[in-house]
């Protein structure tokens, strides 16, 4: 640990804030429907697309109506995506002279890409064709990541609104962040990462004769535009199997840089958006500030892990100081800290390390922050929905204490509410450590391991982890290529996103109806530090007592033997 | 539900088309013209023209002339740039131990000097383009007594060729391994022209 690195981590979070502030500006103009400056250019397309799609866009929609677009929507996106990927052979752009993918493999890739997971069972440049990567892949980038957006949205009309049943079009909102947020910013920043160095290209591969006699063959993809909305978009789904630690993908500090603020900027964004169309910018300042003490606090605990002795270097008498199995050079450890608390924090999944040759603590942390339900900042929109959640679930218990009923952003909040919350929370223990108990006594799941003991139990756990979490990284010695865990984890996913979203907008549905109250002086006040430590701790105490146990038997116990074969040196 | 089939379908389909066919071919396009070297993998060319490697890529070296990369994880004999991967081995794991150990074993014949951790382990992506300054001056007397160099010109080299943190903060300091190679290459010529 050094001041340059501590100074790296503090700069970045700070640029991500800086930014996502504007952005949350920007993306509550586009959420109420307001004029923006890409108006001339976008808004023939915009009513074009209401006209084909026989959308009317000023009429509004219920919650139930919404959540049935949301789900017609992602069907459609299955089915589509499912058929190029099975069937890239018969499709144009496949200078690779790649095979169809296989069923279950298309299956858990499908779900993966439209539930803005992005885990990935294949490695793509042996297994995806240019088209499958462009129109298969890339378009899902950008239409889960607004899919999450429009539910946001869908949840601050709710707190906005006062005894109505109206939380807007969910096609209207699809496609004014795709066309006004989404693309015109994923443009500018993915031919920046051409210029930055990110290769752009239709070729297959390039043949190259290397200085000693070698040949290496270099595989070539359209990569600067997927990064840009990979990253943008919260998807994390790399262009090569390396993710980000590719050369190609991440080239330098700065295309790290701008990679770690765009995953997160948007995610803040949403929050912003949201404290300005509920009127409720200091509450949602103290969401912006819960979600930064514990990305903040994340990344720390990252940084630290990964600069102790390492103990394959320090049996050998090497400089142990960084632990660099898994990271490049040109990262090191404060580089690679940051990112893996800001994609684990978010649902992002891209990495620019591997994650399964951290430290045990390392790895630990990040899989502690997938747990904790990814609100740190989040996903783009469910980021958002998901820490609104935890807000209810904390006035509901600042409320038990002082034998009040809870409000929150002025709105009642009833047990109807609550038990919706719960319903949408215990989901992620249900799916987490159901499945990978039931991994952990199958032979046919057990296969897949490449390191064993706890960190084997860690491996499985990290996988349903980010499956449920919709994040998409992986501890990736799991060999996930197989019929079990292509439709375990495939299931686990859409648990994730739909068994969550659904009785989220259900609790959308409730708040519209509800009166706005105005604030009274028996109102527990919910912009203080008051609140951001009572969430905190209610975020805290919720994942640690759900996961504990399991993180007891991976990360934890690794750790002490990390330290007992470090001290028997 | 019904009436949801159409807008579906209709958005599925248009929204492929705009963000999975038009916006990628665009940067293409963009690309193409404005950073033609980039977009086409910042590919490097000997003088006859034929591809050599990239610039963001490492490649294997093994002979004493040249500085060595990392070991690497992508492919069976490392470095294959259409394969790229990391060992994915925890911090435990027995064949870590043994794989680190032997590295060190040979390394430790070349110097005295402490070993730098990125001479002993693989990167994320297995084509790591990079090795740590500290790793190139443990190597530059090897590669001087190869080249029949004097060491300072070898060290010249590592200076010209390391790079800074970005902005003085971001990321770590690193030597390209290709591009120093070349250079070093390049010193020799200067040095001998009648070897060439």
């Amino acid at each position: 640990m050094n001041a340059q690195g501590w100074a790296e981590i503090a700069l970045t979070i700070a640029l991500t804030l800086a930014l996502g502030w504007p952005l949350g500006i920007y993306l509550g103009r586009v959420w109420a429907g307001e004029g923006t400056w890409l108006d001339p250019v976008l808004r023939p397309v915009e009513r074009l697309v209401y006209a084909a799609c026989g959308v009317k866009p000023d009429k509004g929609q219920g919650w139930f109506a919404y959540a049935m677009s949301f789900l017609a929507f992602s069907i459609a996106s299955f089915v589509v995506l499912y058929l190029i990927l099975r069937f890239q052979n018969l499709l144009p752009l496949n200078p690779q002279g790649f095979a169809g993918l296989s069923p279950d493999l298309s299956f858990n890739t499908a779900i993966s890409f439209v539930s803005n997971t992005n885990w990935q069972s294949y490695a793509p440049e042996a297994t995806v064709s240019t088209f499958s990567q462009m129109a298969g892949l890339t378009s899902h980038n950008f239409l889960s990541a607004a899919a999450g957006i429009a539910l946001a949205a869908a949840v601050g009309r709710a707190f906005a609104a006062n005894r109505s049943d109206n939380l807007g079009d969910f096609w209207v909102d699809l496609t004014r962040i795709s066309l006004y947020v989404l693309l015109p910013i994923s443009l500018v920043i993915a031919v920046a990462y051409v210029g930055l160095g990110e290769p752009q290209s239709l070729l297959a591969n390039v043949t190259a004769h290397t200085l000693e006699g070698g040949k290496q063959i270099i595989a070539l993809y359209p990569a600067a535009s997927q990064e840009a909305i990979k990253q943008f978009g919260t998807n994390g789904g790399g262009v090569f199997n390396a993710n980000s630690a590719h050369p190609f993908e991440n080239p330098n500090a700065i295309t790290n840089l701008v990679e770690i603020v765009s995953m997160n900027a948007l995610s803040f964004g949403c929050v912003v958006a949201f404290g300005r169309m509920v009127l409720a910018r200091k509450e949602a300042r103290a969401l912006v500030a819960v979600m930064t003490i514990l990305l903040a606090g994340g990344a720390s605990a990252i940084y630290a892990a990964e600069t102790q002795p390492a103990p394959a270097l320090a049996a050998a008498h090497a400089e142990a100081s960084v632990n660099m199995e898994g990271k490049e050079v040109r990262f090191g450890a404060p580089s690679t800290a940051i990112w893996a608390a800001a994609t684990t924090g978010a649902s992002d999944g891209g990495v620019n390390g591997m994650h399964d040759s951290f430290m045990p603590l390392g790895g630990g942390v990040a899989l502690f922050l997938i747990q904790l339900g990814e609100i740190i900042p989040g996903g783009v929109g469910s980021g958002l929905y998901g820490m609104v959640v935890m807000a209810l679930i904390a006035v509901f218990v600042a409320g038990l204490m002082v034998g009040r009923t809870p409000e929150y952003l002025g709105k009642k909040v009833e047990a109807r509410e609550i038990k919706y919350a719960m319903l949408a929370v215990l989901i992620l223990p249900l799916s987490i450590l159901g499945f990978t108990a039931a991994a952990l006594v199958l032979p046919v799941a057990l296969g897949g391991l490449l390191n064993h003991g706890p960190h084997g139990l860690s491996e499985i756990l990290y996988a349903y982890s980010s499956a449920t979490g919709n994040n998409g990284s992986a501890f990736a010695g799991l060999t996930a290529n197989t019929p079990w865990y292509n439709a375990t984890l495939g299931v686990a996913m859409l648990l994730g996103r739909f068994a969550y979203a659904v009785p989220v907008l259900a609790i959308a549905g409730s708040l519209a109806a509800k009166p706005k109250l105005g604030a009274t002086t028996g109102t527990f006040p919910t912009d203080g530090p008051l609140f951001v430590g009572l969430l905190i701790g209610v975020i805290l105490i919720m994942g640690g007592l759900q996961f504990f146990p399991a993180l007891a038997l991976g990360p934890i116990v690794e750790h002490f033997q990390v330290l007992h074969a470090v001290a028997a040196l | 539900m019904l009436s949801q089939i159409r807008p579906a379908i209709v958005a599925t389909l248009f929204f492929t088309l705009l963000l999975g066919v038009g916006y990628p071919l665009v940067v293409t396009g963009i690309g193409r013209l404005a950073f033609p070297v980039q977009a086409g993998g910042s590919l490097i060319r000997d003088a006859k023209g034929q591809v050599i490697g990239s610039a963001l890529l490492g490649q294997n070296f093994a002979q004493a002339k040249y500085f060595h990369p990392r070991p690497s994880a992508a492919g069976s004999d490392g470095y294959d740039a259409s394969a790229s991967s990391g060992s994915n081995l925890g911090p435990l794991n027995p064949d870590l131990t043994a794989r680190v150990a032997k590295d060190a074993a040979g390394l430790a014949r070349e110097g005295r000097a402490a070993i730098p951790a990125d001479a002993l382990t693989t990167s994320g992506s297995g084509l790591d383009p990079d090795i740590s300054p500290a790793n190139a001056r443990r190597q530059a007397a090897r590669v001087a007594q190869a080249r029949g160099l004097a060491v300072d010109a070898v060290e010249r080299v590592i200076v010209a060729n390391t790079a800074g943190p970005g902005l003085g903060v971001f990321g770590q300091p690193r030597l390209n391994v290709l591009k120093a190679n070349l250079a070093l290459d390049a010193a020799s010529a200067g040095a001998h022209p009648e070897s060439r």
